[in-house]
């Protein structure tokens, strides 16, 4: 059950971060989740939308260096806590991760993270058993 | 083997060769000796007359011909043929200074013709070809050398000149254009505008390439037969000697043979001015011993290249020169060290997944040279880590440090965001140049 992140190459230039969430209003995307990960002279912009494929289009169309990316969203209780138990859960079992971010989602009392690891199945695997993993579709609304 | 234009010429003797250039140099010196006081005046200085110039073998007694020279000499200087005679003029861009014009006699347009149709026929064209002419028509020679070479063979000659890149890729696609020629940076430009129109090699004709005008690497040779399904040949000209032509690849795409029954090739020390034996380095100068309006003599054309008399599996007995590096005004010299744009190409596009889409600059900071080349991120490059990403840039500049010998900051671009060329790339800013 992995979900698509867009992945977005970003020059340190004035106002690119501008044209590009100006590509996404145009294009009618409501965003998720996003974060930038970021160098000196480049950034990557990752992206949760609710449309991947309009927004892939839209964003190739506007000449940007997109790709997609598979990602695990995981449903964690907001609660003090939550996270470092699925930290433990892919400690525990050897999986690394690459990066992540987290976002409060729309149900109430529950929080969303975006897992990039180094081997998707196993992580779902050692997740699903305490933690509920969303889908593209219940990411969407 | 493949088909030649004029056999007897292409794959004669060395001694037919040698006397038939020796007969034509003789001539031509007595003649501009006599019609242009340039020539006569520089002669004398130099204390050779014509009757000292019997063979190729006395061509090192002819002081050169600089273009400083044909500057001094604008507008019609240099000319040898009455202007009445003259029937066309092309100037080249003066890119680099005051532009220089040249005049073609009626004959003259008649060499150019078939040097061109030599290496259009060298590169597998024949009168059923469709050729599609995307050098840029006017005063620059690429458009109407070309042209006059493929009328020459009867092809059909699409005159598209530069520009409008979509509608070109439609009239290669629509009118079934089989050859093409145009800079080898413009090609890639259409390619990459083929591919994002959606149209793939699989949907066009094109079985072969003509692609010249600036110097070009192996790799990009390789980049551009794959995108665009063709063979891609190399063709060598300059506007002083006559436009396109001058010399062309063959099959064996080894070098270019060189027309030296018009134009006789030298490879000259630089620095000295001294003639090096064949299979050395060094400078180009050509020798026009046929033209009538424009015939340059021993004309030092910065290009830095190597001759070669090897035995060619295509037949041809024309001597080749090895594809330039680079012109040596724009040979950079940073921290130094020499260094040709063409092996900063050479080393980017030896990286997977990495475009023939660059930029280089140049600049002096704390009175150090510093080396920044910009390059476009290809989607086979980009990944959603900045890990990876930065393997990629250090892949990057390992690959130039090892081919230049000196360090180099590379900057990761967007798509799409450096310029694009329709004729002669210019892939250098030299900000030093604004210092001095």
């Amino acid at each position: 059950m992995l979900i698509k992140q867009l992945s977005v190459f970003v020059e340190n230039k004035k106002g690119r971060l501008s044209a590009i969430t100006d590509i996404l209003r145009q294009g009618g995307i409501d965003i998720r989740a996003l974060s930038v990960a970021d160098t000196k002279d480049f950034g990557i912009l990752r992206l949760i939308v609710n449309d991947v494929q309009k927004a892939y289009a839209a964003l190739k169309a506007g000449d940007c260096l997109v790709s997609l990316t598979d990602v695990i969203a995981v449903s964690i209780e907001d609660k003090p806590g939550g996270l470092a138990d699925a930290m433990d859960l892919l400690s525990d079992a050897g999986i690394s991760v690459e990066y992540m971010y987290a976002f409060i989602s729309k149900s109430a009392g529950a929080a969303s993270v975006i897992l990039r690891v180094d081997d998707n199945q196993k992580a779902i695997d050692v997740l699903s058993s305490k933690f509920k993993i969303l889908t593209q579709a219940e990411i969407a609304v | 083997m493949g088909n030649f234009y004029n056999k007897a010429m292409e794959c004669a003797t060395l001694y037919e060769m040698e006397s038939l250039q020796s007969f034509r140099l003789s001539q031509t010196v007595r003649r501009v000796y006599e019609k242009v006081p340039f020539y006569r005046d520089r002669m004398i200085a130099n204390g050779v007359s014509p009757d000292d110039i019997k063979s190729v073998n006395d061509l090192h007694k002819l002081p050169f011909v600089m273009k400083q020279d044909l500057r001094d000499t604008y507008p019609y200087g240099l000319f040898a043929a009455p202007l009445d005679e003259v029937v066309r003029l092309h100037a080249s861009s003066g890119t680099t200074g005051k532009q220089i014009v040249v005049g073609y006699t009626r004959n003259d347009l008649g060499i150019w013709d078939e040097c061109a149709a030599r290496a259009l026929t060298a590169a597998g064209g024949d009168k059923t070809d469709f050729m599609h002419v995307s050098y840029g028509y006017g005063l620059f020679t690429g458009g109407l050398g070309i042209h006059g070479g493929a009328e020459r063979i009867g092809m059909t000659v699409i005159p598209v000149s530069t520009g409008n890149t979509a509608r070109q890729i439609n009239i290669i696609k629509d009118f079934g254009s089989t050859l093409i020629c145009c800079t080898p940076s413009y090609a890639m430009f259409i390619a990459e505008t083929m591919r994002d129109m959606g149209i793939t090699k699989n949907d066009i004709k094109l079985k072969a390439g003509l692609f010249g005008a600036e110097p070009w690497t192996q790799e990009m040779r390789h980049t551009l037969e794959e995108m665009l399904g063709l063979k891609a040949y190399d063709i060598y000209g300059l506007t002083e000697i006559i436009g396109p032509g001058v010399a062309f690849e063959c099959e064996e795409q080894t070098g270019m043979h060189i027309c030296e029954d018009h134009f006789i090739p030298e490879i000259i020390d630089p620095d000295t001015g001294e003639v090096l034996p064949l299979g050395e380095q060094g400078e180009l100068v050509f020798t026009c011993i046929t033209k009538e309006a424009f015939p340059l003599l021993r004309y030092r054309t910065r290009d830095i290249a190597v001759l070669s008399r090897d035995k060619c599996s295509c037949g041809r007995t024309l001597i080749k020169m090895l594809k330039p590096k680079g012109r040596t005004d724009d040979m950079l010299i940073i921290r130094g060290v020499n260094v040709f744009p063409s092996q900063i190409e050479t080393a980017l596009l030896s990286v997977a997944g990495s475009q023939p889409f660059y930029h280089i600059e140049v600049d002096r900071v704390n009175n150090n040279d510093t080396l920044e080349i910009q390059v476009e991120v290809s989607e086979a490059m980009f990944s959603d880590t900045i890990k990876s990403m930065e393997d990629v840039e250090a892949a990057i500049r390992r690959a130039v440090e090892s081919v230049i010998g000196i360090s180099a900051k590379i900057t990761m671009c967007e798509p799409k965001t450096l310029k694009r060329f329709e004729g002669k790339a210019s892939h250098v800013t030299d900000k030093r140049k604004l210092l001095d």
